[in-house]
Formats: structure tokens, sequence, C-alpha cells
């Protein structure tokens, strides 16, 4: 570890020719640090055509941006971009490297921690900084949520850490800001890459939008049986939301995987967020918590749910929602009248 | 065709509980399991041995009682399980786990070369998916991560189907590589009865810290780890909202009205 190490960047992942939503976060976090520490922020972007995209880092809060644009980082993988990483990290010793806890992310971050023999925290949802010592303090949960770590990279440079995508705040972009954009080369010829990607298909996995949803509607084991489940999908219908399933809904086969919202399913944001019958385990609120307005119903007045809801009803989800659904109903029926008026 | 798969030895974090005096863990009468997204590696390699003809070995790193998880891998249909094992691993975080485990698998591959080497997707317990890159890296080997279909294997090259955010990369690699493997890769089969009995005596072979070459004891265990755990806390509380009152009826002209009021309704009905 030496005294030059300075500077925190940002990994800038791309995803179908634009910055990932993550790595956007990661520069509003990056930001904080790097005013703290008082060293630059740096966004480090690799791929085939996209010098452009540095016009994206930059109003959202890089002081710098490195680029390494080449045919041969066409699509991710994982020797390439190491290369590539490695090359820059090695020619400008940064002190911090953040990066997306995405699939390309977390690959990439895993391989240069051990190609720079240097610590690598995982999955974090805090971020913090020890002035002082200039340790940079990432806690993540542990243990299935039950439990948070804060997790320090004491003697060894950079640090780094992946964070989850949606956790951190991207800052509003200012397009007037100006930043220093420095381009090297990678001296790596396709032969010499051991993989290749023959294909990319977009989509089929995830028949369910729930990240992109402004409103979903959540329904857990509360609801009693397949049946009564189906009140769900019916309030997600009358206000046109995306249905979602705690674990324990899914694993009663009321609803298949992947609508399950939580740490082993999807992180959503919606604006608004129904959880009705859930009883609002770590591992299903770390999934939502930083919905916009949560609405909760339980029957349980002591459910932990409303302890991170908005708004709380307390009382019986199969009597509860038929009502909100009437009521639903009506309105968008005003709604409507009044806006063909 | 020779796979090697590590396999790792975690409490089942369905049950675990926490002090929560002191944040730390408590391990009483938390059952131990083979990583479930290992057991499936496992599974997947004995597809690959069933179609391709080869060996499939295991190897874990951990005390003692690991032992189980080899047996395990046995009982799905392993072929020899190695378990390395000495206070000198202990502490390790990701970047010694897979300098210690990268050891063991040079040595195995000295008397029966490496085709392929598989890892889970992560561990639950630790959770970090940072191991497999990390020795793919130090073997020199490519890794591919988060593999939900093996597509095609020759004897020089695989064709693997790599899980993105948002759809599959199509992806060939040359051999000897090391890929991460997704749960839904497969469905764990019941164990064959011959296999079962095998399992029950089955012992691996364990290695100290003396029995692997070139170690660097530097690199190894809590000092060849870069991070350490500072703190541990309860994830922060978040801070509740209001209660409605009443009737369900009267709870829900409430709700209506504060939805109204605060212009949330045109999010309905948009898509
Ligand atoms: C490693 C790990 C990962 C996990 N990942 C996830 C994950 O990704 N997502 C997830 O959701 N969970 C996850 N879990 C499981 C989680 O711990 C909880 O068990 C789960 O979220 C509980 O689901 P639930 O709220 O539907 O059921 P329960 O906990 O059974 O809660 C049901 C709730 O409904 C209420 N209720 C009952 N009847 C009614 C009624 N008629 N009207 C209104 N309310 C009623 C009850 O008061 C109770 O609060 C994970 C667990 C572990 C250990
Ligand atoms: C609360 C907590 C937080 C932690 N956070 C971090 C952190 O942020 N960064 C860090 O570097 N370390 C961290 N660690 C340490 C880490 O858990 C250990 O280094 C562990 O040995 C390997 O990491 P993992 O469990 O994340 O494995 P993963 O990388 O998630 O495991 C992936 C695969 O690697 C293989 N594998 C992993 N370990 C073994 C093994 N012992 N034997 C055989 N195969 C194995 C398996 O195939 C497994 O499926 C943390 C530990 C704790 C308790």
């Amino acid at each position: 570890m030496s005294e030059e190490h300075r500077g925190i960047w940002v990994f800038a992942e791309v995803i179908d020719g634009a910055i990932a939503g993550v790595s956007l976060e990661l520069l509003g976090a990056g930001r904080e640090l790097a005013d703290k520490l008082d060293v630059p922020l740096a966004g480090v972007l690799l791929g085939e055509n996209i010098t452009h995209l540095s016009e994206q880092l930059i109003p959202y809060g890089a002081d710098e941006v490195y680029i390494i644009d080449d045919p041969v980082l066409k699509d991710y993988r994982t020797e390439p971009f190491l290369a590539g990483m490695g090359k820059l990290a090695r020619m400008y010793v940064p002190e911090i490297i953040l990066y997306g806890a995405t699939p390309n992310g977390k690959d990439i971050a895993s391989a240069i921690a051990t190609d720079l023999k240097t610590g690598l925290t995982a999955d974090c949802t805090m971020l913090g900084v020890d002035i002082e010592n200039r340790l940079l303090e990432a806690s993540r949960p542990a243990f299935g949520g039950n439990i948070m770590a804060t997790i320090l990279c004491k003697k060894h440079r950079p640090q780094m850490a992946t964070v989850r995508p949606k956790v951190m705040k991207a800052l509003q972009p200012d397009p007037a800001r100006k930043g220093m954009v420095l381009k090297e080369k990678l001296e790596m010829k396709e032969a010499e890459i051991r993989t290749k990607v023959l294909e990319i298909i977009k989509g089929p996995g995830k028949s369910v939008d729930l990240e992109g949803a402004d409103v979903i509607v959540c329904g857990g084991k509360g609801m009693g049986d397949e049946q009564a489940f189906q009140l769900i999908h019916q309030l997600a219908d009358t206000i046109g939301a995306s249905v979602g399933g705690t674990r324990d809904a899914v694993e009663a086969r009321w609803i298949s995987h992947d609508h399950q919202v939580g740490q082993t399913g999807e992180t959503v944001t919606p604006k608004i967020y129904f959880a009705i019958g859930v009883s609002g385990a770590i591992q299903h609120t770390v999934g939502m918590k930083n919905s916009e307005l949560i609405i909760a119903i339980n029957k349980d007045p002591d459910a932990p749910i409303f302890d991170v809801a908005t708004y709380g009803i307390v009382g019986d989800a199969r009597e509860t929602v038929p009502v909100m659904i009437k009521a639903f109903e009506e309105l968008l029926r005003e709604n409507e009248v009044i806006s063909h008026a | 065709m020779h796979i090697v798969v590590c396999v790792k030895q975690v409490p089942d974090t369905k049950v675990i509980k926490i002090n929560p005096k002191t944040n730390t863990l408590d391990r009483r009468g938390v059952p131990s399991i083979i990583n479930p997204y290992d057991a499936h590696a496992v599974q997947e390699a004995v597809h690959l041995k069933r179609q391709h003809g080869g060996k499939v070995s295991v190897l874990s790193m951990g005390p003692p009682q690991a032992t189980a998880v080899i047996k395990k891998s046995i009982e799905i249909g392993a072929d020899e399980g190695y378990l390395i094992s000495d206070r000198a691993f202990a502490g390790a975080d990701t970047l010694a786990t897979s300098y210690a485990l990268t050891k063991a698998l040079e040595k195995i591959s000295k008397t029966s070369p490496i085709d392929m080497v598989f890892c889970g997707k992560h561990a639950i317990d630790g959770d970090t998916g940072q191991v497999g890159p990390g020795i793919a890296k130090r073997l020199d080997i490519p890794p591919i991560t988060n593999i939900s279909a093996i597509t095609k294997v020759t004897k020089d090259y695989v064709e693997l189907q790599r899980k993105l955010q948002d759809g599959y990369a199509h992806i060939r690699s040359t051999l000897p590589c090391l890929i991460t493997i997704e749960k839904e890769i497969n469905e764990i089969e019941y164990a064959p009865f011959p296999n079962m009995l095998k399992a029950v005596n089955y012992q691996p072979v364990v290695w100290s810290i003396d029995h692997l070459e070139d170690v660097d004891r530097k690199q190894l265990g809590l000092k060849g780890s870069p991070t350490v755990v500072g703190k541990m806390f309860a994830p922060p509380k978040q801070e509740g909202g209001h209660r409605l009152e009443g009737t369900p009826e009267e709870q829900v002209v409430q709700l209506v009205e504060v939805l109204k009021e605060k212009q949330y309704l045109f999010h309905f009905n948009k898509g």
C-alpha cells in the first residue's frame, strides 16, 4: 500500500448502449465519498463505441472519465475487461473502486480483486468513510439479512466494493458540469481471448416486469390459500399494477418464483407498493423498503411490515382487499368521466 | 473429462439465529448443509459424466466435519473427494480462500489433469460469489459466471448459457475453464441406493498445509485476508408510518383520500 493511491472510481457498466442505472447511483454515492476525502471521482468506461457515453457520466458527478474503446470489449467478457481495468488501475492507482452488484459487475470485481491482491466487499447496502484513516466502511447484509456487517480493508489498496442496485441515490444530472476525459489503449487481440459471445438473448428469462413497475401489489402467506391470492391479481388488474409475492407465497405455489420480491428475488422501487398478508421479514423488506409509498394490510398490529409501511391497515385482507378493489374501480371510473368531460 | 467441483459446508441460513445482545451468530442447533448451489454443480457434473464419460472429483476447504458435504457429493454421484483442512486456513476471506483452493486444484491436476472447475454461484453464508472468479484468475483459465445451462461439450470447448440481468448470453469457451452454477440448471435427483451405500463408508483424501506444494503461508487464512469484519449490527429499523383506523370501509376511504391528496392516483392504470 502506498501513499500515491488517490481518487475514487466507479466502474461504469454499459447496458444496451447506455450507462446502467446502478453506475449512476454509484456516482452519486461516490461523489459524497470523494468530497469527504477531498479527491476526484472518476467513471471508468470500457466497451466498443462508447466514448460518447462520458457525456452521461460527468453530469452525474464524475470529475474524470477513463475510457478504453476497443472492439474486443464489445460484449462483456471477463478476460478483456480484466485486462483493461487491470491496466488502468495499475497506471492511475485509485484509492477506492466501486462496482454495481450485477452479474457483470460482480464478475469483473472478483477477478480484479484477485489480480491486484486486494480486498473486495460484496453486495453492500451502506457506504461510509473513516476520514482520518481513509478507510471505506462498506456494510452488507449477512446470514440471510439477519444482521449487517461492516467490512474494512485496512492494509491493501485499492479498497473495493460491489454495491446493490437501487440502494444508493443518483444525483440530479447537471449538464453544466465539466470533466476531464482520458483515453487509453488495450493491447489485446481477439485471437488471444478464450471465450466468445455467440449470441445475446434479451429478456426471455423475465416475463414479469417488477423492476420497471410503478405500482406493485405483493401478496404473502397471510392470504391463506391460492383462491384468496386471486384477490391480489384482481387488485393489480384494477389499478394496472404488477404482482409480487413473498418467498412463502412462492413456496406455497400460489405464484411463480419470477414474481418474488426480496433478498433472493427482485429488488424493487416502485412509486406505490402494496404489501398484503406480508409479515415483513428482513429478507423481504430489503427488496422493497426503498419504494416511495408503502401500504400494508395485515391482521396482526405488531407485524414488522408496519415498521416500513407509510400507511398501515390492520385487518383481514380477505375483507379489506375487495373493499379496496371496489373503491379503486369507482375512483378510476370517476376520473375517466372527468377526463372525458 | 475430469470435472472438479468446489463444495462448501454452510450453516442452513433458513434456521439461523442471531443473538440480539451481541449481534453474533448463534450456531447452536443450526444444521450444517452442503451449499445448495454446490449440490446443483455436483449434479450437473454427474450428468456430464454420464453423457461424456470421465470423472467427477469434489474439493472442500473446512474443518474435519466438512467431510459431510463430500459424502453428500458422493451420494449425488461424485467419484472422489478431497478435503483441505488446517488451522492455517482458518479465518480466510475470499482472496485467501481462492488461494488455498487453487493450491489444492494444482495438486489434483498433477495426477489427473482438470478440464473444468465448477463452483456454486455463491455460498449462502458468505454470499459473495467471489471465490470462483478468484480461482480462475489464479489458475489462468477463463471464468464464466452465472451458468444456467451447458448446451454443448466437446473435448476442446464448451457452450454455455450465462444468465444476465435482462436475458441470457450464449458463450463458447475453450477448455479448461471455470464456471459458476445457478440453481435453475437442474433438479437434484434422488440418490441411487449404491451411491448412498458408498457415501456411508467414504473417506475423503485429507490434506493439511504440509501436503500442498509451493505454498506461501502469508497468503493463507486470516493473515492472507485483506478484508476484516469490523462491526456487526442489527439492520437499520425503518420509520413506521400512519396507522389508519376504523372499519375496513373507513380505512379504505382514508387511504383513497391520501392517495388523491398526494397525487399518487395517476400512477394507476398507466401500463
Ligand atoms: C436466506 C433467506 C432468503 C430469503 N429470501 C426471501 C425473499 O427473497 N423474499 C421473501 O419474501 N422472503 C424471503 N425469505 C423468507 C422470509 O424470511 C420470510 O419467511 C417470508 O418473507 C415470509 O413470507 P410471508 O410474509 O408471506 O409469510 P408469513 O411470515 O407467514 O406472514 C404472513 C403474514 O400475514 C398475516 N396474515 C395472516 N392472515 C391474514 C389475513 N387474513 N389478513 C391479513 N393478514 C394476514 C400474518 O399476521 C403475518 O404477518 C428468505 C429467508 C431466508 C432465510
Ligand atoms: C458476515 C460475513 C461477511 C463476509 N463478507 C466478505 C466480503 O465482503 N468479502 C470477502 O472477501 N469475504 C467476506 N467474508 C468471508 C467469506 O465468507 C469467506 O472468505 C469464505 O471462505 C468464502 O466466501 P463465500 O462464502 O462468500 O463464498 P462464495 O464466493 O460465495 O462461494 C462461491 C463458490 O466458491 C466455492 N467455495 C467457497 N468457499 C469454499 C470452501 N471453503 N470450500 C470449497 N469451495 C468453496 C463453492 O463452490 C461456492 O459455491 C465474509 C464472511 C462473513 C461471515
